[in-house]
């Protein structure tokens, strides 16, 4: 793997107290690529090293700072917002992802710039929710019918709702996979195993879960651009969640129960490849059945050991191209069989070609 | 000769850097038109081949083969990732500072920033806030040529516990008429070529004066005003309550909402230390007059 400046501070902040003008340059930008800069800036300030990072270099450190800041700020009101919503219904706020990680005031969600709020719902709750969500300002974002049955009829979340006047977007989900995905998930089975944010009526996935959904997510992504950052979000989690005693026998419980043997198997090989996350061997050897056989697992370490770097031209190697090329049409080969992937790209391109327009 | 020949290699290669305010771009193409625009538009000091940390790396590049050869696009680039698309070759200059004006708009959440031209005399600054086609420039422009010191036509950048601006100076963008009202203004003036049919209709950039000194001094904000060019009106300036200047300059700042709180207590501070004015002129030599009694009387 080619040397990349970011994942070397990712693993010891402290590197930075040795970095010349020229090697912040190119930090700034791998950061800046990957959606990192405000993590970094809130490791180094956690570290107490801001002192080290030179006037110059500083300013952007803050002003994504401020953005994160701002968008932190955001979630708290639209959590509130939503609960009142949604409480008229008599239905839950359940959380997952990058928003689940602030209302749980995890290390994760410190300087982690996300747009969209997922939550999500039982499936026979799916059209209440709708109603109760556009009743309060989030309205439909896919205006052309083929796009609000694909959803519908394909998928595991209706077209994401957007906010009239703030702006902010849902994706409502009924499960964490679609229904057409080689890998079957249990949606109830999830729902069983929900917290609540300290007696705020607003849930999150148990921390298992958590885990669980941030690698299957990353291993049916189609892009990678913040990949790095995904692997990030399971490094920290993971390392927050195993100071809990019984953490890795609970996940390593789960994972069988959900199905998600594979992606969790890839999600600890990457991590632990990239970050040094450190797993304990036991949980090494209970996740490695899930494995793939030798020959695709060398075609899986090819592929991902260059997607998963820095989206940034400093972090290219031969191939690189041909790696997120691969991974994007193996995420929509994971999401649906063939019989219907291939007239759905079809008429995804003919909709290009004639400028979308298709009868609403 | 030997200098420009060996810049547009770097602009080529390496790609040649440009020092604005706290910025430095390096900045690479393969237009080496710009080369001669960059040259002539900025100053000496501005301009280098070596710096050690970049703020903005960008190129400018043609989309692919095609439209290199058949009717010619560029494409705008910041680090490799393109935020608008590509316009005709012809408008390659306008095209760099545009791009420009959007890193540093989306990268400067450390200050409050402004739509706003900022000029100063005497440590007391003008910021004038307003909307594309409000006269601003012109304004801007008619007073630099007249001895205030350019801190930017484009964008007021404000400390967001001192209040100070930061000085960011560019070539001066022109658009349409304004360009022969200059012209005929300050006939000394450099101005870079005039480009037909952009977005913004006929622009064209001018050098900021070589006469000006401290190119990067901050200074400090000592009136708001909101200027409106209107044909065959007469000078008036007019006070405007403070409630309704923070309301108005709000709605130009490009990240007010960002900064949320800071933001908010950041443009107080700014409102409570300006005099604010309504502003209205047509004729530049008049508009000018009045600001230099406001000096003139800040001085006294």
């Amino acid at each position: 793997m080619k040397n990349c400046l970011l994942i070397s501070l990712l693993r010891d902040i402290t590197l930075v107290k040795r970095l010349s003008l020229n090697e912040w340059d190119l930090l700034i930008r791998q950061a800046r690529s990957t959606g990192l800069t405000a993590r970094l800036y809130y490791f180094i300030k956690k570290n107490e090293l801001v002192e080290f990072i030179p006037a110059i270099v500083l300013k952007h450190f803050i002003s994504e700072w401020m953005y994160f800041t701002k968008l932190y700020q955001s979630v708290g009101w639209e959590l509130s917002e939503l609960k009142v919503a949604l409480e008229k219904k008599g239905l839950p706020v359940l959380l997952m992802k990058g928003t689940a990680y602030v209302a749980l005031e995890l290390e994760a969600s410190k300087g982690r710039i996300f747009s969209d709020i997922d939550l999500l719902f039982p499936h026979d709750s799916i059209d209440l929710a709708e109603s109760a969500l556009m009743n309060a300002g989030w309205m439909g974002t896919h205006h052309n019918e083929y796009d609000r049955n694909y959803y519908r009829q394909w998928m595991h979340e209706i077209p994401p709702l957007r906010h009239v006047q703030r702006q902010s977007v849902l994706d409502v989900h009924h499960n964490i996979l679609p229904p057409t995905a080689k890998i079957k998930v249990n949606a109830e089975k999830l729902l069983e195993n929900i917290i609540e944010v300290n007696g705020e009526n607003i849930f999150c996935l148990s921390p298992e879960d958590l885990v669980l959904h941030s690698v299957t997510h990353l291993f049916h992504e189609g892009d990678f651009v913040h990949g790095l950052r995904d692997i990030s979000d399971l490094d920290l989690l993971l390392k927050e969640f195993s100071v809990q005693k019984t953490f890795w026998t609970k996940l390593t419980e789960r994972v069988t129960e959900l199905n998600l043997g594979r992606p969790l198997y890839y999600g600890l090989r990457y991590s632990s490849f990239f970050l040094k996350t450190s797993i304990p061997d036991s949980v090494i050897c209970s996740v490695n059945r899930f494995a793939p056989n030798a020959l695709m697992l060398r075609v899986m370490d090819f592929v991902f050991l260059r997607a998963l770097m820095p989206d940034h031209p400093s972090c290219d190697v031969r191939w690189t191209g041909l790696a997120r090329w691969l991974l994007y049409i193996r995420s929509h080969w994971l999401r649906m069989p063939m019989y219907l992937l291939v007239p759905h790209l079809l008429r995804k391109s003919w909709m290009g070609f004639v400028g979308g327009t298709a009868k609403d | 000769m030997n200098g420009s020949l060996a810049f547009e290699q770097a602009l080529l290669k390496e790609g040649v850097y440009i020092k604005t305010g706290p910025y430095v771009s390096c900045l690479k193409s393969p237009i080496t038109s710009l080369a001669e625009s960059l040259l002539s538009l900025y100053h000496e000091s501005q301009i280098s081949l070596k710096e050690e940390f970049v703020d903005f790396h960008v190129s400018i590049e043609y989309p692919g083969i095609l439209r290199h050869y058949f009717r010619p696009q560029i494409l705008f680039k910041f680090d490799g990732f393109s935020p608008f698309k590509p316009l005709p070759a012809a408008q390659v200059y306008p095209f760099f500072e545009w791009g420009l004006n959007w890193c540093i708009a989306t990268n400067s959440n450390s200050h409050l920033i402004l739509h706003a031209a900022v000029v100063e005399k005497n440590n007391c600054a003008i910021i004038f806030p307003a909307a594309p086609g409000s006269g601003k420039s012109t304004l801007c422009a008619g007073l630099v040529a007249r001895g205030w010191r350019l801190l930017s036509d484009e964008m007021a950048m404000i400390d967001l516990k001192s209040q100070a601006l930061t000085a960011i100076v560019r070539p001066i963008s022109l658009k349409n008429e304004s360009i022969d009202v200059i012209k005929k203004f300050a006939p000394n003036f450099y101005f870079g070529s005039i480009v037909h049919d952009t977005n913004k209709g006929t622009v064209s950039h001018v050098k900021v004066p070589s006469a000006q000194k401290d190119m990067n001094k901050s200074a400090n904000p000592a009136w708001m005003v909101f200027p409106k060019y209107k044909k065959n009106a007469k000078t008036s300036l007019k006070e405007t309550s403070k409630a309704q200047a923070f309301l108005r300059a709000a709605e130009n700042s490009f990240n007010y909402n960002v900064l949320a709180e800071a933001g908010f207590n950041a443009l107080g501070d700014v409102i409570d230390v300006c005099e604010c004015y309504d502003f209205c002129y047509s004729d530049l030599d008049e508009a000018i007059k009045t600001f230099d009694e406001l000096a003139a009387e800040k001085k006294n």
